[in-house]
């Protein structure tokens, strides 16, 4: 019987998680093919789908892995350069836009899960807050390393350089990677369509995992450790899966991400950004992928929604954070709430009598 | 000689480092949070000692006393409103509370200061110390930095091993319950040591901005985080360990910028961060604590 419901359940989180995403694309694609999406907020669609998969891949990390990451962005990072880099190399192999996009997202994600790979190994055998600070740390390098680096192709193939332009010896070639002003030239690829295919196929990958076996050994491994130890999981094995899988999903994040525009800086995926993915996997809901989905669109169109108020609007976005994170958790605010629809309910005419006294 | 003003000049950065990594060490030792806002006070500590020199024409010293005050009063009311409900709540909710109040404070001073980089007149008079004729030349900030460093220490060490406060807050630190039962305000005491945090923020951004004068309103950032390592760096919740860190941290950043790369520093600060916690994975001088099953 117990097998029966939890199995329901997560049949209905997969249909929850996938109607959601392909409801938004019945209802937004026919809008911005008319022209009925302001231009401000079509513009946003690629970035907001991009975000979707970075905040579905660290739910992945941090609601069901139970580990904090605070260097999410760097994973994005890597899938982002690295795509720029083979589409760019591949332009003239592949001249279909779609085919390029596939691959150079494909390679993101490889080069993210590598990154995923090895970074992983140190990281998960820290625990807790030391964790967190050193993925920190690693987002900081790598956004470091990015801003030094130069890259350019030409007929002999790519060249790298950690000094300057010159340095790289290009003859008649193209400049990639441009250091601290990051990749150049890039041919705007991503299209609405595309995320929302890399956004199923991200729900596919993690709500597999999730309820595979491996899934479930994550899950054990998060709720108890020493428990799941002690049953013969091989906790760094199934943590390192879990984290690779999660750090290729970003890199393909990334991928999208940065083939939506002509320009890109390393510094776009720093600390911030980081931070603001872990936003919207909190107000979402940890372990929770359709709510993850919901806050992600939402919490990153608001600021564009806020526009009206100018100079202000980042000000209240703070504000809403703030009283948002009160409200889901502070005792208090939960009892006060929980008195107020107690009084809704049940005592509808003379709801406004009681509220006086709360 | 170079070497040695380099090594000044490190000590100096650390000593600031240092000043903020104790902010966070004891909020994070009483109340187990990442105070990531403690960055943004320090930022708003600088523009008040900014405003009070130039507008209002205090004396330096004064004006830093005022930022003290205007931190103070800030970092509590933060702790009452945001923090303070989220006592029982998980450590991801005040983490995100956190990084809410630090937006909400680098908006707040976008508003009133802009986004137009104030110079920042320093505290310190502007003039140096010439050693070994004139080789070795050693400024009065670096000298006051390290002086001040010094003595918050001290001070510091004596407040929590001698006073019934200090020795209050290193019970809740230890056990909050147990403190609990023996009388002590477990509420007024996270909320003086907000308060302290905060304050020695801002002598650390008054002095931070006398050595590097450029004040916006992401200002506290990245010496937030720096310090944050540096707190992780000596064994977070300890305040030997911050100390330890802070400085540390202030010698590999300016030795990594004038003897390997400008642009990489960075990069080796925290490079150095993940040796030091992948060899001893509570920090230099952190507890080590076992796990109980």
């Amino acid at each position: 019987m117990n097998k029966i419901k939890s199995l329901n359940k997560s049949t209905l989180t997969n249909i929850k998680s996938y109607g959601l995403v392909v409801l938004a694309f019945i209802i937004l694609f026919p809008m911005q093919n008319m022209g009925l999406i302001n231009h401000s907020i079509s513009g946003l669609l690629v970035p907001i789908c991009a975000y979707v998969v970075m905040a579905i891949s660290l739910n992945l990390t941090v609601g069901f892995l139970g580990e904090l990451s605070l260097g999410h962005a760097e994973f994005m990072s890597v899938g982002a350069f690295s795509s720029v880099v083979v589409s760019i190399c591949l332009q003239e192999a592949i001249p279909s836009g779609p085919l390029r996009l596939l691959v150079a997202i494909a390679a993101g994600g490889i080069c993210a899960g590598l990154a995923g790979f090895i970074i992983g190994i140190p990281v998960l055998r820290l625990r807790g807050d030391y964790l967190a600070i050193v993925t920190l740390a690693f987002g900081e390098i790598i956004k470091n390393i990015i801003n030094c680096l130069y890259i350019g192709v030409d007929g002999s193939g790519l060249h790298f350089s950690m000094k300057d332009i010159a340095s790289l010896g290009l003859t008649n070639g193209k400049i990639i990677l441009n250091g601290p002003q990051g990749a150049v030239g890039i041919t705007k690829l991503s299209t609405f369509t595309a995320g929302i295919i890399l956004i199923i196929f991200a729900l596919f990958v993690v709500l597999n995992f999730v309820n595979s076996k491996s899934g479930r050994a994550v899950t054990a491994i998060r709720d108890n450790r020493i428990a799941a130890e002690s049953l013969g999981i091989s906790v760094t094995r199934y943590k390192l899966t879990a984290f690779i899988i999660s750090a290729a999903l970003a890199g393909m994040a990334g991928a999208l991400f940065a083939m939506n525009f002509s320009t890109i800086a390393a510094k776009k995926f720093d600390f911030n950004t980081s931070i603001l993915v872990l936003v919207f996997v909190v107000l979402g809901g940890m372990g929770n992928i359709p709510g993850t989905i919901i806050a992600t669109a939402l919490l990153y169109t608001l600021p564009e929604l806020l526009r009206f108020l100018n100079d202000y609007r980042m000000l209240i976005y703070a504000i809403v954070l703030i009283i948002v994170m009160l409200l889901r958790n502070s005792e208090r605010a939960k009892q006060i709430i929980n008195r107020m629809i107690c009084t809704f309910k049940f005592n509808k005419s003379g709801g406004k009598g009681d509220e006086g006294n709360v | 000689m170079t070497f040695i003003s380099n090594l000044i000049n490190g000590i100096s950065l650390g000593s600031v480092y240092a000043i903020i990594a104790l902010g966070y060490t004891m909020v994070y030792g009483i109340a187990k949070m990442l105070n990531f806002a403690h960055g943004d006070v320090i930022m708003i500590g600088a523009y008040t000692s900014f405003c009070m020199t130039t507008y209002v024409g205090m004396s330096p010293v004064v004006s830093v006393v005022v930022a003290m005050a205007v931190c103070t009063i800030l970092g509590s009311l933060i702790e009452a409103f945001a923090y303070k409900p989220l006592r029982k709540a998980t450590s991801l909710a005040v983490l995100i509370t956190a990084i809410g109040v630090s937006y909400f404070l680098q908006n707040m001073a976008l508003l009133i200061w802009g986004s137009t980089p104030k110079t920042f007149s320093s505290v310190v008079p502007n003039s140096s110390i010439a050693l070994f004729d004139g080789k070795l030349i050693i400024t009065y900030e670096s000298i006051i930095t390290i002086i001040a460093c010094i003595l918050i220490m001290v001070v510091l060490t004596l407040f929590t091993k001698k006073s019934k406060m200090g020795k209050a807050m290193r019970a809740v630190s230890e056990d909050k319950e147990a403190a609990e039962l023996m009388g002590i305000n477990v509420n007024v005491t996270i909320s003086i040591t907000f308060a302290i945090g905060s304050a020695l923020a801002a002598i650390a951004g008054v002095l931070l901005c006398s050595a590097y004068p450029v004040l916006v309103p992401t200002t506290g950032s990245m010496p937030g985080i720096k310090a944050f390592v540096a707190a992780v760096f000596g064994g977070i919740g300890s305040i030997p360990g911050a100390m330890v860190g802070g400085i540390l941290l202030g010698i590999i950043e300016i030795f990594s910028k004038s003897y390997i790369s400008t642009l990489l520093s960075d990069a080796i600060v925290f490079a150095v961060l993940i040796l030091v916690l992948l060899i001893k994975p509570t920090g230099i001088l952190g507890k080590k604590i076992t796990e109980k099953v």
